[in-house]
């Protein structure tokens, strides 16, 4: 699938929710299938910086594609970042870098989390595009 | 006096946040402005707005001594001797990098000491960081129990004839300790170091006197005393004050420029370069005479009630561990509920309108000390209500059972 696919299916997957305690409640069980990184992978080099919680992030390229990996010590950003994964892991360097994310807004998660670097968010999205960056110029 | 009449004073504090009636319970933070705060500001700019000390005309002269009014409300509050012993500035962190700057550079040298201590907020350690790396002076650090209280005795025995300046704070955002700063004055004192206490956190909570408190420098912010934000007071002693180089160049600060040679103006106005914050300055002296007319006896007990209700509720949940246990405590609670992280739980009590803060609060020191990655902080003023409390248990009840 497309990252416009992916993002369409979860804005729709949200679109049946009817209060923000349904909507934060499959946040938090995102959050708990988040594809996690290696234990050996969690190390300082890979914490993004700006994040009240930590988060880690890990990229590498398999089959030409860019696979994500992360965790976190708070739930609500785990279930965040597990959404950006499912939107950006599995894609082209290309692609990624040229994400412009909408979903985000039309699920209504800037309105409840809003890009600030209490939950970094917006640290998330920059440093998944720094990889794809990274990727796309040592190819 | 009733909190339910006092509340219609602040007009924010009848909001909604996500469709529920805000629950406000981050005033370590910053107030919330009473309406004649606000109408101050509002008044100041639709009838006499124009630039201080130097108009010959009415509406300059009538800022002026709105201003000056202020300068003097604050000096009776604090208990200072002089209205040019009120020095205005931009807020507590820019007070503490004055005396940093202007008074450090002067008084501090090689092998000297500054003493500090190990619950400030990053404010009172970073200027005295950068003063002792400028100086190659040493930066003296007074620890603190698992109480969160200072050992009164280490502190004794870092004090020598190398202390220039003991930087402290009266109340601790995180912990709530409030601080013996009568003793520590006069013990620095005897060791003939200076004192600078910070008093962001305290100066809306109890009467302050500086000059039975001997203190050298006591520094606070208007934002935090139900003033508007952008306006702080250095209050400084006379001769010390007199003896300090100017800190920022500029209009106002001068008596006489030339190319050559320019002479310094008095105080306070040695210390405060360019147009200040008129403003800021009108409406925070507004705060006082509000502040004034509520009353400390009222504030403290009122305070007290609420912080004895809020810890009784969090001892009484399950895997909640209040940070900070001094016996002389402030209304300020720093928690941690075992198992779930503070921004999750900060997170599903927004979501609730409770506005609590969380994260290391400026002082990650403190953090490193008790191995924590943050704590949940709910910080309260007067016009909080034994409702709040009862809304923020519901409230971190809910956020255990989401995230569990």
């Amino acid at each position: 699938m497309t990252i416009e696919d992916i993002e369409r299916e979860i804005v729709d997957e949200f679109d049946l929710f009817e209060s923000w305690l349904e909507k934060y409640e499959y946040l938090i069980e995102l959050g708990k299938d988040l594809p996690l990184i290696e234990s050996s992978e969690q190390t300082d080099e890979n914490l993004i910086a700006g994040c009240q919680s930590r988060v880690w992030l890990h990229a590498k390229l398999a089959e030409g594609l860019l696979v994500f990996t992360a965790n976190s010590d708070a739930i609500i950003t785990k279930g965040i970042i597990s959404l950006l994964i499912r939107v950006l892991s599995n894609q082209n360097a290309a692609d990624v870098l040229g994400a412009e994310l909408k979903f985000i807004n039309e699920i209504g998660l800037t309105e409840h989390l809003s890009p600030t670097r209490s939950n970094g968010l917006v640290s998330m999205v920059k440093q998944m595009k720094n990889y794809a960056y990274t990727f796309s110029n040592t190819k | 006096m009733e909190v339910t009449q006092i509340r219609t004073d602040f007009p924010l504090l009848s909001r909604k946040v996500h469709g529920k009636p805000l629950v406000y319970l981050d005033n370590g933070a910053t107030t919330q402005k009473p309406q004649i705060v606000i109408d101050a500001i509002t008044d100041y700019y639709t009838e006499y707005n124009s630039n201080i000390h130097r108009g010959v005309h009415h509406l300059s002269q009538l800022a002026t001594e709105k201003y000056e009014g202020a300068r003097k409300t604050i000096q009776q509050f604090i208990g200072a001797q002089f209205s040019h012993e009120i020095i205005f500035s931009p807020g507590t962190t820019s007070s503490i990098n004055l005396v940093a700057s202007s008074w450090g550079r002067a008084n501090v040298s090689a092998d000297d000491e500054v003493l500090i201590s190990a619950m400030e907020h990053h404010s009172n350690i970073v200027p005295w960081q950068m003063l002792c790396e400028e100086k190659g002076a040493k930066l003296k650090v007074i620890p603190m129990n698992d109480n969160g209280e200072l050992i009164m005795e280490q502190f004794e025995s870092l004090l020598s004839s190398k202390t220039k300046i003991v930087a402290i704070n009266h109340i601790s955002n995180t912990l709530g300790t409030i601080n013996p700063i009568e003793e520590i004055i006069a013990m620095a004192h005897d060791k003939g170091s200076l004192v600078l206490i910070d008093g962001a956190q305290s100066i809306a909570h109890m009467p302050i006197d500086v000059v039975s408190l001997n203190a050298d420098f006591y520094v606070f912010s208007g934002h935090k005393l139900f003033g508007p934000t952008g306006v702080g007071i250095l209050y400084g002693k006379e001769a010390i004050l007199n003896e300090m180089p100017p800190y920022q160049g500029g209009g106002d600060m001068i008596k006489s420029v030339s190319f050559e040679k320019t002479t310094y103006n008095e105080l306070p106005h040695k210390f405060e370069a360019g147009t200040p914050n008129i403003v800021g300055g009108i409406g925070l002296g507004k705060a006082i005479e509000y502040i004034n007319e509520i009353g400390f006896d009222f504030i403290i007990e009122q305070e007290s009630q609420l912080k004895n209700a809020a810890t009784n509720m969090l001892e009484s949940i399950e895997g909640v561990k209040i940070i900070g246990q001094a016996k002389q405590k402030a209304s300020v609670i720093s928690f941690t509920i075992n198992g779930f992280h503070p921004l999750d739980v900060g997170t599903i009590l927004d979501q609730l309108g409770i506005s609590i803060r969380t994260g290391h609060h400026c002082t990650q020191p403190i953090m490193d000390f008790y191995n924590i990655p943050g704590t949940i902080r709910a910080s309260f003023a007067f016009y909080n209500t034994l409702e709040d409390i009862e809304k923020l248990r519901a409230g971190i009840l809910t956020a255990k059972t989401m995230l569990s």
